[in-house]
């Protein structure tokens, strides 16, 4: 079985997409000849020329709009915005147009465009180059939200996401560009809604997005040794929601754990507490937990942003918190 | 309503054909005005009333799959590319037998059989599709244009730019008809535009740039596909620059306080496009009349489809969210 990076992961699933289609092709800034940002579309070009790999000027207005028209048209175009900070600039076009146009026209077209992004802490970019955006795109009717945390799942959702008839928003972090596994020869497709047990557990359930997952992975570790058995739940796509993955295992476990990096006010942990409050309230032991980053901007200095963003000492804080309650 | 044939000149019976197809715009919307004003229909409205020649001209010069994308003032747009009185009508009442089968209403006409990719309620919003649309043709080798329709006020929205620049640089087969009415709202052009020549615009991008007399229909109709025929020949997009009137309000109700009184009937006395066509082709009182019935029945019955249309039940607000 072959290892692959999370970002080979993602490239993986581009390169076998165009592959087999031509109706999908790629476009953003700096995708071609640099690889992209973070070097996810590295060698592309060669293989597909520019035409596929389409190289962009810092226009996220008309590249996304553009990837929607093409969508319109019967492609099935993967829009890259190099960082989701960008995404403000391209969010009329995906919230006002990508996730309007099939409900407006009421039911006369598809708009099968993906807009994969990155972001992310835990190297001093600051403000403007790291932030995790994914509940602004939840909350909008018509698009579908991934949020890959590992190569499997990398892979097998966008690839389920380019050929999604809805507009994705696809999430990646940076940070686990690196992280390696072995995944299958074959690309198997992971269906949008479905979330994935990466851990059994009895006392408490983390339901984590991200690189928190990972957090959450290794503060279930810490737990375990300390008599507190954890389980770990990853929804993976955001929209729409396996809520009853999420339901289920809170009603086994009875002690709830959300966490992400995003910041927690408003965040789409949230939205996780309040889907499995109420589908889980009689089972519940505890009040939900909320573990993400702290109500600021993303600061430069390390010690700073260390401090703002949650790590797994926080979801293991989080974990001790929800078991002492009696 | 049927295509003419596609030729460089135009025969009085085309002409005259133009003609009875700007007038049932005209009618179509001082009757949408007539009954926005008697409380039947919801939202909010804008007609283009002295505008009709750019629809009309533009739209007859498109063929088989061309496509358009419109703005918040699109009836006459949407019905020059073939969508039926009735249709759009039953779209303003708020019916499923609608354009867009109620989902949408005025600012969000829908035609994708018809080539309509939808009217835009965001000023500029349809601009950057129309490149996306144009890649694919090309990208297909389609012989097909897409062309986007906006205003003078879209002209200093970012997705303008970045639609132009992108369109100019990747050679797309589209077309950018700009109808300068020289009113954004209420914001006259001298107050929204430090230029006069909103050509300019295009040219910055190194686009091929047309200035072209908006209020009459034959010129709009040459200009169009000259542009048609530059863009589909793989020659790049064209930026047409037309130059026309808004004889009415931003809005039905709109008391314009923001225009004088007597600029807008010095407007209205000489900037009718309808006027001008009559007076060209030399139309007797009898044959406008006779017309003008005509398409006045088209409207009236028009109005009695879509009150006889059917209204979505209130759940039906949750289908269509998803593929």
């Amino acid at each position: 079985m072959p290892e692959l990076s999370y970002r080979e992961a993602v490239r993986d699933a581009l390169s076998r997409a165009m592959r087999d289609d031509e109706d999908v092709f790629i476009m953003g800034e700096d995708i071609a000849e640099m690889g992209g940002s973070m070097g996810v579309t590295q060698g592309l070009v060669d293989e597909f020329g520019p035409e596929r790999v389409r190289n962009t000027p810092i226009s996220e207005m008309a590249l996304a709009g553009a990837a929607i028209g093409a969508a319109m048209q019967g492609m099935r175009p993967v829009a890259e915005i190099m960082y989701e900070d960008f995404l403000t600039l391209a969010a009329e076009q995906i919230v006002n147009q990508a996730a309007k146009h099939r409900y407006m026209s009421g039911g006369q077209v598809t708009v099968p465009v993906t807009f994969r992004t990155q972001g992310g802490a835990g190297w001093s970019p600051g403000a403007q180059h790291a932030q995790q955006l994914e509940s602004w795109f939840v909350h909008i009717p018509g698009l579908k939200v991934v949020f890959p945390s590992t190569p499997t799942d990398a892979r097998g959702l966008l690839w389920s996401s380019i050929y999604d008839d809805n507009p994705v928003v696809f999430f990646e972090h940076r940070t686990l560009y690196g992280i390696k596994e072995e995944v299958g020869d074959e690309l198997e497709p992971i269906p949008l809604g479905q979330a994935r047990t990466h851990r059994q557990g009895e006392d408490v359930t983390v339901i984590a997005t991200g690189r928190l997952v990972h957090e959450a992975l290794a503060a279930a570790k810490e737990a375990e040794e300390e008599g507190i058995s954890v389980e770990v739940v990853d929804p993976r796509t955001l929209l729409p929601l396996d809520e009853d993955a999420l339901i289920s295992s809170v009603k086994k476990t009875n002690r709830c754990v959300v966490a992400h990096e995003a910041v927690v006010r408003g965040g789409f942990g949230a939205e996780v507490a309040a889907v499995v409050q109420y589908g889980a309230f009689d089972w519940l032991d505890a009040p939900i937990e909320r573990v993400g980053a702290k109500f600021s901007p993303l600061p430069f200095a390390p010690v700073m942003e260390d401090f703002v963003v949650p790590h797994a000492n926080d979801v293991l804080e989080a974990i001790h918190r929800t078991v002492s309650r009696t | 309503m049927a295509k003419v044939e596609q030729k460089g000149t135009l025969s009085k019976s085309d002409l005259r054909e133009f003609f009875r197809e700007m007038l049932l715009i005209r009618r179509f919307e001082e009757k949408v005005e007539e009954r926005f004003r008697a409380g039947e229909l919801p939202g909010f409205l804008h007609v283009a009333i002295g505008q009709e020649a750019v629809a009309v001209g533009v739209c007859r010069a498109l063929v088989e799959g061309d496509i358009i994308a419109s703005t918040h003032r699109a009836h006459g747009h949407t019905l020059a590319k073939g969508t039926t009185p009735n249709e759009l009508m039953a779209e303003l009442y708020g019916k499923l037998e609608g354009c867009s089968h109620g989902y949408g209403g005025s600012m969000h006409l829908y035609d994708i059989e018809r080539g309509n990719i939808g009217a835009n309620a965001v000023v500029g919003g349809g601009l950057p599709a129309i490149v996306g649309a144009a890649l694919t043709f090309k990208l297909r080798c389609y012989p097909r244009v897409g062309v986007a329709f906006f205003g003078d006020g879209a002209t200093n929205i970012g997705t303008f730019h970045e639609a132009l620049n992108l369109a100019q640089l990747w050679q797309v087969p589209a077309v950018f008809v700009c109808e300068n009415n020289h009113w954004a709202e209420s914001t006259p052009s001298w107050q929204h535009m430090p230029i006069e020549d909103i050509s300019q615009r295009a040219v910055a991008y190194g686009m091929k740039a047309v200035k072209v007399d908006g209020q009459d229909v034959e010129a709009v109709y040459k200009a169009t596909r000259r542009a048609l025929e530059h863009a589909r020949g793989g020659k790049g997009p064209v930026f047409l620059a037309v130059n026309t009137y808004r004889l009415v309000g931003h809005y039905i109700g709109d008391p314009q306080v923001y225009r004088s009184k007597q600029e807008l009937e010095e407007t209205r006395a000489t900037q009718d496009p309808i006027e001008h066509l009559r007076t060209k082709l030399e139309l007797s009182g009898d044959e406008v009349e006779e017309i003008d019935r005509e398409v006045q029945e088209i409207v009236d019955a028009s109005v009695e489809f879509a009150k006889n249309g059917t209204d979505p039940k209130p759940e039906d607000a949750l289908k269509n969210v998803y593929a």
